[in-house]
């Protein structure tokens, strides 16, 4: 991945608005990332296609495909963290972005320090301060920390970068239970307030994963009032 | 703007009592007019035949004591005589012989009536109704012509006040039952005639409520229907107009969310930049940053608000534990001063968390605004979760406690807010999002009897949302 190898890190844009796109691609680039903006759903694809990048940015509101489209598309490429943008206040768009594979969401207009603290949250690697176990390995599944790999009875399980660090955090939680808001901010980086329905929606991909029947899930569990736990 | 209110001068009574009352009230004048002109029937029929057995008794005793009297006849040959005549119960005889009397057992010559006394005294027959010795009696007198005697025929009519005086109990209890029945079906009628005005009264609630679809079904009646459609039409337009303002206000809001993004962008590379800048130049961008920040929070309340007017603003229910929730909250600010009874366990209700965030932050920005110093978050629970916000600020007067909740309302004391970031939204805010919660705010003094103000959220510990099952 780019950061890691002394490369700067790519971000890809995605926002049919020129004035918008040329603003926040100055505001990233003040991270001292390298932007590589488009201004619509199928030069995004291509452009993603032509060289995969690191973190995508993409607005849901796009003439031709939209955002949720795009979305799945490079889903189906890549687990590369995916940020929303999102115009509209009600909530149906932010599960739908979820649902279509994003990691995050931002509402517009956002401030351009919050854009940047989601995106390198999201690169944020799997915590290592305890030093994790190089190997987890709870019923049939199989975790590899350090490899970032992850199988159910000796198949692969691809999970996107996000729902890997959620899987090992329940994983190295002991089989505790960890609030929604734990979850929130050990894999997004939120305080207190983030929204509950990230960690609701990627439990619910994670599950279609590595769950043999995702609607009766066997590892993790929901704990009524409390959260989420890994069953042993 | 000030509404014409269309009122009836309506009594105290409402209208469903006033029907009930007339039903009643019908029911007792038609009760009672059937029991007097039964009594005053019955009685006359009574009468009239007792009086005809009496005058019937009367005169052929009369007669046969004519024949069985002689002229030689006196005063002692008349017992003898009297016992052979016929006798009607409850009826005594009384005869007059020259210038004596035979008394009946119980009765005198003296009790007979005067004005009788009088008539035979004419040698003419007479018969009254008149009271002897205080109860209603029927007396006959027949003089007999062919001597110097009279006789007369007492008939009480005991037997016939007594039929009449049960008669009256029976009608005064079948007069009560008819009225207090009249009573019940008066109110169950007006029930029935009511219940479309109730249906009606409901859907206008649920209107003002936010329910802005509601609408009345059809209704069988011709009357209420065109009520019904006159109805329906008004919250039809209703509803339209308060679409078309909150969709105004929503698209104006959503048009400026493109340039704000771009105007944040744009402002945070320049803040990322400060140092390249003139004294002069980062004056101006610092103004740019707060105003920026205020006109952001402008625009996303303004989208809120015209959500809430468009009915269309929901929960995004998730488990929220207050005690937790209210750590988070005054965990940034050491200003603030969190009180939790010791024995709270964990307090995990269904809420929406931003909205709840954002009323904490509004509440506590007010507080910070105008309430200088501490202040304390305090919460308590019961069978509702309450959040008490104090501040030691002047506190709110008592006849703006109401009006702090609308819209852009600015106390009396504050005038228009110079640079302090608010909006004037926060607090209308704060009490639709209490609403949405099915909760309540509101302010008061504070509860240690100290200056500031108290505002207090109280939100029920299990949401039950009920806001299309109803059918109207």
């Amino acid at each position: 991945m780019g950061q890691h190898c002394g490369v700067s890190t790519r971000i890809l844009t995605v926002e049919d608005d020129e004035r918008i796109r040329t603003a926040v691609r100055l505001a990233l680039e003040e991270e001292g990332w390298d932007v590589k903006e488009t201004a619509s759903g199928e030069a995004a694809l291509e452009a993603f296609t032509r060289q995969p990048a690191d973190v995508v940015l993409i607005d849901i509101m796009l003439p031709g495909i939209d955002g949720f489209e795009v979305c799945r598309n490079i889903r189906r490429l890549s687990d590369v963290p995916i940020v929303m943008v999102t115009a509209r206040s009600d909530s149906h768009d932010v599960v739908a972005g979820l649902e279509a594979g994003a990691d995050d969401y931002l509402r517009k207009p956002f401030d351009p320090k919050e854009l940047s603290a989601r995106i390198r949250a999201l690169l944020r690697r799997v915590r290592t301060d305890d030093g994790p176990p190089t190997r987890i390995q709870i019923g049939q599944l199989e975790i590899l920390p350090e490899e970032g790999v992850v199988r159910h009875a000796g198949d692969d399980a691809h999970l996107t970068r996000t729902e890997f660090r959620l899987l090992v955090e329940l994983a190295t939680a002991d089989g505790r239970v960890l609030s929604r808001e734990d979850l929130l901010e050990k894999v997004w980086g939120y305080d207190y307030f983030g929204d509950g329905r990230l960690v609701d929606v990627h439990v619910r991909r994670l599950r279609t994963k590595i769950e043999p029947d995702p609607a009766n899930p066997r590892y993790v569990m929901t704990v009524r009032g409390m959260g989420y736990k890994l069953q042993a | 703007m000030t509404g014409r209110a269309v009122a009836d001068d309506a009594s105290r009574l409402g209208l469903s009592g006033r029907i009930a009352m007339v039903f009643a009230v019908g029911g007792l004048l038609v009760s009672s007019l059937l029991a007097i002109s039964t009594l005053v029937m019955t009685r006359r029929q009574l009468v009239e035949s007792r009086e005809g057995a009496a005058a019937a008794m009367a005169v052929g005793n009369a007669t046969r004591l004519s024949n069985q009297l002689t002229p030689d006849s006196t005063i002692e040959d008349l017992p003898t005589i009297a016992d052979s005549l016929t006798r009607l119960e409850g009826g005594q005889r009384i005869i007059r012989l020259g210038d004596d009397w035979l008394p009946a057992p119980e009765l005198d010559h003296d009790d007979l009536p005067l004005d009788l006394l009088e008539r035979l005294e004419q040698r003419a027959a007479g018969q009254v109704l008149a009271p002897v010795r205080g109860d209603p009696h029927f007396v006959v007198g027949i003089p007999l012509t062919a001597f110097d005697a009279d006789y007369y025929a007492v008939v009480d009519l005991v037997e016939v006040s007594d039929t009449l005086d049960d008669l009256r109990i029976i009608l005064l209890g079948a007069g009560a039952v008819t009225t207090v029945l009249a009573a019940l079906l008066g109110s169950w009628a007006s029930t029935r005639v009511l219940r479309p005005l109730r249906r009606i009264r409901g859907a206008a609630e649920a209107i003002a409520g936010g329910r802005l679809d509601t609408r009345l079904g059809p209704q069988a009646d011709p009357d209420l229907d065109r009520l019904s459609d006159s109805f329906n039409e008004m919250a039809r337009a209703l509803e339209n107009r308060i679409h078309r303002d909150a969709r105004f206000a929503s698209d104006v809001s959503h048009e400026l969310r493109s340039p704000l993004t771009t105007l944040m962008a744009g402002v945070g590379v320049l803040d990322a930049r400060r140092d390249e800048l003139s004294e002069r130049s980062r004056t101006a961008l610092d103004l740019l940053v707060q105003d920026l920040e205020r006109f952001n929070r402008l625009v996303n309340e303004l989208l809120e608000i015209s959500g809430y007017d468009a009915g269309v603003a929901a929960l995004d229910l998730s488990e929220v534990d207050i005690v937790r929730f209210l750590q988070a909250t005054v965990a940034a600010d050491p200003a603030l001063v969190l009180t939790i009874p010791p024995t709270t366990g964990s307090l995990v209700i269904d809420a929406d968390k931003r909205r709840l965030a954002r009323v904490m932050a509004n509440l506590l920005d007010n507080a910070r605004q105008y309430g200088g110093g501490v202040t304390a978050v305090i919460l308590e629970h019961d069978e509702t979760i309450r959040i008490a916000v104090e501040d030691e600020g002047p506190g709110v007067p008592e006849t703006e406690r109401h009006e702090i909740f609308d819209r852009f309302a600015r106390g009396s004391t504050g005038g228009r807010r110079g640079d302090d970031g608010g909006t004037g939204l926060g607090l209308s805010l704060v009490a639709e999002d209490l609403r949405l919660h099915r909760g309540r705010v509101w302010a008061e003094d504070r509860s240690d009897g100290r200056e500031g103000a108290r505002f207090v959220l109280e939100l029920p510990l299990t949401l039950t949302l009920a806001n299309s099952d109803v059918e109207w």
